[in-house]
């Protein structure tokens, strides 16, 4: 219990801070944000919108690690798991796309523009309906877990095409991409202490936040599955 | 004696989290017939699958040893002949190609004085040269028995082997067994009396079925 | 090797028989290209749009008739010949092989009714064309191989085939489009070979996980 009140305090904390302490030329006070040209104001959307772009990854490594698990030991058990996992991780896939071509709308002047990190998070988009399209087609659970497993781990070999290859193919527009003279690399050099610190808790906030999701949804998936054969608990 | 084994170490198989059998254990040697029974839907083609290593069991080993060496799955299916009511050979092609291709598939020898025999034996030889889409179920079944024992099997395992044949048919078939049985493992699924009285051991599926 | 050869033979000699796969492909090539002549009309369209929808005729075309190989072994019931008489490995080279020849076969169709079709598309640097030719069928043959045969145990559903794929080719089509226009731009290969590097490598992962993973479609 004492956890998920501190992961309120938490959330609660990241969420006041992030959109409430004001940005200035030359921060003095411990609550004060640095200004950062060409991002201004519209920085403080790294405490909400890439911890949401983080989640969407882990979910989707959570969810590949879990299919290996079932592809191993045929636990049904491993497999609600990585679906859960990859429900959880679409919900923060398409809150990260959206909340990005918002932001994009008001710093690049268009919601989209194939950005090289649009493209993957397009990429991871198109993934997850494809794997979720699969499942529901399948009324076997056994050959359901299989092939969706199969599947998740085919998709995970083409990540690393979109994560590190594509940047160098398209140019990017993103803060911190190669050829992003105004403002990049933003984590590492324009945050000052205190930005970093609310980034950070943010990130650890949004982390915890998943697995609590993502453990109440698996084990409700376990208890429905298992009251639906009620007669054949093992 | 023969130079090959097949044993079960409690094999157990689901169904999604539906147990459809478990704790199955044997351990065959020596030539000779031995049944599997159960009623509809109790698990004998799945345990026929299971044995011939195209599915595999959720929990539990399936061990096929020749010359006493350990068979891996890679290289189990030239030693196993398989006749089932699911087996479906192509149609696009006459039965003598059928039995080329598959042949050639294995990389074994397309032996065509015995296939010949084979063919004569279930009077299918006049009609080797048709294609298979216009034979009739007996016919596809009588078929089915070559495609099983072009290769000399090790193992046969015959899933309600008398399905769609007539009389003369089942006469055929029970001579084959008999015959092979002389020295090989013949494994027969099946609910029939006629079929289940070959055996000298019988796997009964129901028993396996009770949970908890 | 000779095995997985034999079911390429029996595969070729089965489409030689029915045609399914060969007609489907030869429809899709003419319906694609003929829609993006129509919505081209009068138009001059420029090179790299040349490229890309080149690739969209390609896609389009693959998705038609390269999950054939495995859909037409469940659809009637020989899958479990199959697996009665090869090994997972031997299955799935044979199929493979087979999609090789058939994606060969059609980008060979599709390059040149396209190039004959549409003015823009002239490639001024050949050998770049080729090699990107070769390495694209290579890797499009692997995926689509390997979907097939999850489409097909999934209960062969048509349009579930493209959704699929689609996601999986698409870092071997962006990087297609890419080399595309690079030869019809007439660009050396030494400045494309980070585009070449990523074709090959795409290639060789997709080809090592489906050898991997192909197991555990085919046993059920």
């Amino acid at each position: 219990m004492a956890w998920k009140i501190f992961l309120f305090l938490l959330l609660s904390f990241v969420s006041f801070a992030g959109i409430t302490f004001p940005i200035v030329e030359k921060p003095i006070a411990w609550y004060q944000f640095p200004y950062i040209p060409g991002l201004e104001e519209k920085a403080k959307i790294i405490f909400f919108h890439v911890p949401t772009a983080w989640l969407t990854v882990v979910a989707f490594l959570v969810s590949t690690i879990y299919s290996i698990k079932y592809l191993r030991k045929r636990n049904l058990d491993d497999d609600a798991k990585s679906y859960s996992a990859a429900q959880i991780g679409m919900i923060f896939c398409i809150l990260a796309t959206v909340t990005g071509a918002v932001w994009a709308k008001f710093n690049w002047g268009e919601f989209w523009s194939w950005d090289p990190r649009q493209t993957s998070i397009f990429a991871l988009l198109l993934i997850y309906g494809a794997w979720f399209a699969l499942r529901s087609s399948i009324e076997n659970p056994d050959k359901k877990a299989t092939l969706a497993a199969v599947y998740s781990i085919i998709a995970f070999f083409t990540v690393p095409f979109f994560i590190f290859i594509m940047p160098r193919i398209m140019t990017g527009l993103h803060p911190g991409s190669a050829n992003d003279t105004n403002a990049g690399p933003v984590v590492n050099f324009k945050m000052n202490g205190n930005m970093q610190l609310i980034f950070f808790l943010s990130l650890i906030g949004f982390t915890i936040l998943f697995f609590w999701m993502w453990n109440l949804a698996y084990r409700s998936i376990i208890l429905k599955d298992k009251l639906t054969n009620e007669n054949y608990l093992q | 004696m023969t130079n090959y084994s097949v044993s079960a170490e409690n094999i157990r198989k689901n169904f999604g989290r539906r147990l459809i059998f478990n704790g199955i254990n044997f351990n065959y040697s020596n030539p000779g017939v031995y049944g599997i029974a159960g009623s509809n839907g109790s698990g004998k083609s799945t345990l026929v699958k299971i044995i011939s290593g195209i599915n595999a069991p959720t929990a539990g080993k399936i061990i096929h040893t020749y010359n006493e060496k350990k068979l891996t799955f890679e290289h189990l299916h030239n030693h196993i002949g398989l006749v089932s009511p699911y087996l479906v050979l192509y149609d696009e092609f006459t039965a003598y190609e059928n039995l080329n291709y598959f042949a050639k598939i294995r990389n074994v020898p397309f032996d065509k004085e015995k296939i010949d025999d084979l063919l004569n034996r279930f009077l299918l030889l006049k009609r080797k040269d048709d294609f298979v889409k216009g034979y009739s179920s007996g016919m596809k079944q009588r078929l089915k028995f070559i495609f099983a024992l072009q290769h000399s099997p090790n193992l046969l395992i015959l899933d309600e082997p008398v399905s769609n044949l007539d009389n003369e048919g089942k006469d055929t078939v029970y001579k084959i067994i008999e015959n092979e049985s002389k020295n090989t493992i013949v494994m027969v699924a099946s609910n029939e009396e006629n079929d289940l009285s070959l055996c000298s051991e019988i796997i009964y599926l129901e028993n396996y079925k009770t949970t908890k | 090797m000779k095995k997985a050869y034999s079911l390429f033979l029996k595969d070729f000699h089965s489409e030689m028989r029915t045609r399914y796969a060969v007609n489907a492909l030869a429809m899709f090539i003419i319906v694609t290209i003929s829609i993006i002549m129509f919505s081209v009309g009068q138009e001059k369209i420029s090179e790299s749009l040349a490229g890309g929808l080149y690739w969209v005729v390609i896609f389009f075309s693959a998705m038609s008739g390269l999950s054939r190989a495995f859909v037409s072994e469940e659809e009637r019931g020989t899958s479990l010949t199959l697996q009665l008489i090869a090994s997972p490995d031997t299955v799935f080279s044979g199929k493979f092989l087979f999609n090789i020849f058939l994606t060969f076969l059609m980008n060979t169709v599709i390059t040149i009714l396209y190039a004959t079709v549409f003015d823009a598309f002239v490639i001024k640097n050949f050998a770049l064309f080729l090699l990107t030719f070769i390495l694209g069928n290579l890797g499009l043959a692997v995926s689509a191989t390997i979907i097939a045969a999850i489409i097909s145990k999934a209960g062969a559903k048509g349009t579930l085939y493209p959704v699929l794929s689609f996601p999986i080719l698409l870092p071997l089509i962006l990087t297609g489009v890419q080399l595309t226009v690079f030869s019809i731009d007439g660009t050396k290969i030494d400045e494309a070979l980070v585009e070449l590097g990523i074709l090959l490598s795409y290639d060789v992962i997709m080809l090592a996980a489906s050898y991997m993973l192909f197991d555990f479609i085919w046993k059920d």
